[in-house]
């Protein structure tokens, strides 16, 4: 547990060190190690099952004892999932919902960070308290009610019923505003000075240097909308409106127990593209998902 | 609270400048105010509402019971199977993310080769869809051709019925909630670690603490904030837990798996009664504004002291 500070210092050769170290600190770096690979293993080894077993025959699947490694890699499993789901349906369908959706929230978050950053307002204060509250209104308790308003708006089983809802953003807002303060003042006088409007102002001076934040925020936008769950299953009722999620989780319905391997592929149509995202966007998603922790 | 703007320079005309900014102010903010109106605001009032009436989304009619939906929920001993289930699954999950995470950040904190690949490893599930991750639990679960069965057949153990057996129902959600969510606590406690100030140790260290002293003394109160942090939005995020609940139990066998939450989306969207699901929803927003109060105090201390 707490190998913390012999071992900092550390940071020559292993042979040189193996010379030098006391015993007890080479044991605990070996187990430091085991450690991590058996936390790693543990991480990893569902993806890892559900790699496997998408690539197994159905014969391979349902027969003992289990197999570590498809002892006939088949890739029948993909084309089996995309015929027993839409699943080209279901992809258009979360980009459309993902895209509109995410796209909705930045756009309203930058507006409305530059209003709480930067132009006066009596009573701004409480703007901003209404913002915040909305913060602490969990979505699931909001369930019923929204259902009914889109009903009244004949929203049911469409893309706006799916979207417009939860389109409204409390947390990126913050998080830009944060960054907008931030950009120096004297940037801001100067395009002032030089007549920019606060449309000019927000898209060309103020937006461009608080890109990384804006970044940020879109990617937790895109990741949540590509997840959502609860409210596109509750709102969609035929096939063809189905978001991946919830086709991946009706397939298993529908396959499942019978049929893994097919469920599993059609789960990797889902995971596949949020890993290379996440590999691709790791730091930018997990500063975002930890910007309200730390900074107080 | 000061949140007005950081430029209020004077103008020659400035209140007919200022007169058009309150209205850029109202065009930017509008939109947002709009349907947060709509669909968060509006939904609390109306829950409140809905509590207080009998209703199948059916009938043109609405009676008012007035609280009769509230007095058969709180004399209902499945409704208090269902919170004491919500307050299981919450401390189990919560309680676990938060010790285990807490080895885990203390163990990627070393500098050990590899341990940025291992972070991303531990946190990728965080960003995986928790549908998809139940599903792919379902199978892992599977009493006959699962991973976990081949894993205890190593120590010739059979696995249990996880999904179907009423002990072990609960316990399997706990599992993948954990799995799923534990990368989450990893990071904000690593992110913690780093913001403890070295001189402490070192301080510690010229007072002749040893290791497990400089944990006890320094790393442990130096994260507490953080803890109280974490537990708090993970509490939270337990109560809104649905997806793995849904798939991968449907909060059965028996009820064992309901927690508040899935008893409301099953009251509104499988039985039909508006009125129960009000007053579910009414109940889990107040217990759930406590604890965001809770936390909002906090983050103010720490804002003010820290």
């Amino acid at each position: 547990m707490a190998v913390t500070n012999e071992i900092e210092q550390v940071s020559k050769p292993v042979i040189a060190l193996r010379r030098r170290m006391p015993f007890s600190v080479l044991a605990w770096r070996v187990a430091g190690y085991a450690a991590m690979l058996i936390i790693v293993l543990i991480i990893g080894l569902p993806v890892y099952w559900t790699v496997t077993a998408a690539f197994k025959e159905t014969r391979e699947i349902y027969s003992l004892p289990v197999t570590w490694w498809p002892a006939k890699p088949t890739l029948a499993n993909f084309p089996a999932a995309w015929q027993a789901a839409p699943f080209g349906r279901y992809y258009l369908n979360s980009f459309i919902t993902t895209f509109f959706g995410a796209a909705a929230e930045v756009t309203l978050a930058l507006f409305s960070a530059y209003a709480l950053a930067y132009l006066r307002f009596p009573r701004k204060d409480l703007v901003f308290l209404l913002l915040l509250a909305a913060l602490m209104v969990p979505v699931e308790i909001t369930i019923v009610p929204n259902y009914l308003t889109v009903a009244r708006l004949g929203w049911i089983n469409t893309y706006q019923g799916i979207i417009v809802p939860g389109a409204a953003i409390a947390y990126g807002t913050f998080l830009l505003r944060q960054a907008f303060l931030a950009v120096p003042r004297e940037i801001l006088e100067a395009a002032r000075v030089d007549g920019a409007g606060h449309f000019r102002i927000l898209f060309s001076v103020v937006a461009p240097i608080a890109k990384p934040a804006i970044v940020t925020m879109a990617l937790l936008s895109v990741v949540s909308k590509w997840n959502d769950f609860l409210w596109p299953l509750i709102v969609t009722n035929t096939t063809d409106m189905r978001t991946l999620p919830i086709g991946v989780f009706w397939l298993r319905n529908s396959e499942g127990l019978a049929n893994w391997g097919v469920v599993m592929a059609g789960s990797l149509f889902l995971i596949v593209p949020v890993l290379i995202g996440f590999l691709l966007a790791q730091r930018a998603i997990v500063e975002g998902m930890t910007a309200g922790a730390v900074k107080g | 609270m000061a949140t007005y703007s950081p430029h209020q320079e004077r103008h020659p005309n400035m209140l007919r400048r200022e007169h058009r900014e309150w209205l850029l102010f109202v065009l930017f903010i509008g939109p947002n105010l709009f349907l947060f109106s709509v669909f968060t605001y509006w939904p609390l009032l109306y829950n409140v509402y809905l509590s207080m009436v009998r209703w199948d989304f059916l009938r043109p009619t609405m009676p008012f019971v007035g609280l009769q939906n509230y007095i058969a929920a709180f004399s209902d001993p499945r409704f208090w199977n269902i919170i004491w289930q919500t307050a299981t699954f919450t401390i189990w999950s919560v309680g676990l993310t938060l010790v285990l995470g807490l080895l885990l950040a203390l163990l990627l904190n070393q500098r050990l080769l590899y341990r940025n690949t291992a972070r991303a490893v531990v946190f990728a599930p965080v960003v995986m869809s928790g549908a998809v991750v139940a599903v792919v639990w379902s199978y892992i679960f599977d009493p006959r051709y699962g991973l976990i069965d081949q894993l205890l057949s190593f120590v010739g153990l059979r696995s249990p019925n996880w999904l179907v057996d009423p002990f072990w129902a609960m316990p399997a959600v706990i599992i993948v909630y954990v799995w799923k969510n534990i990368g989450y606590a990893v990071v904000i406690y690593l992110a913690g670690l780093q913001n403890i100030p070295r001189e402490l140790y070192d301080a510690a260290r010229v007072d002749g603490a040893g290791a497990w002293e400089r944990f006890w003394h320094v790393t442990l109160p130096g994260l507490s904030p953080i803890a109280f942090f974490l537990s708090v939005t993970s509490i939270l995020s337990c109560f809104q837990a649905f997806d793995l609940i849904r798939v991968l139990t449907n909060g059965g066998p028996a009820d064992v798996t309901t927690t508040l939450v899935f008893h409301l989306y099953e009251l509104g969207f499988v039985s039909y009664d508006a009125g129960k699901a009000g007053v579910v929803a009414v109940v889990l927003f107040l217990i759930m504004l406590a604890l965001t109060i809770v936390q909002i105090r906090y983050v103010e201390r720490q804002v003010t002291y820290g």
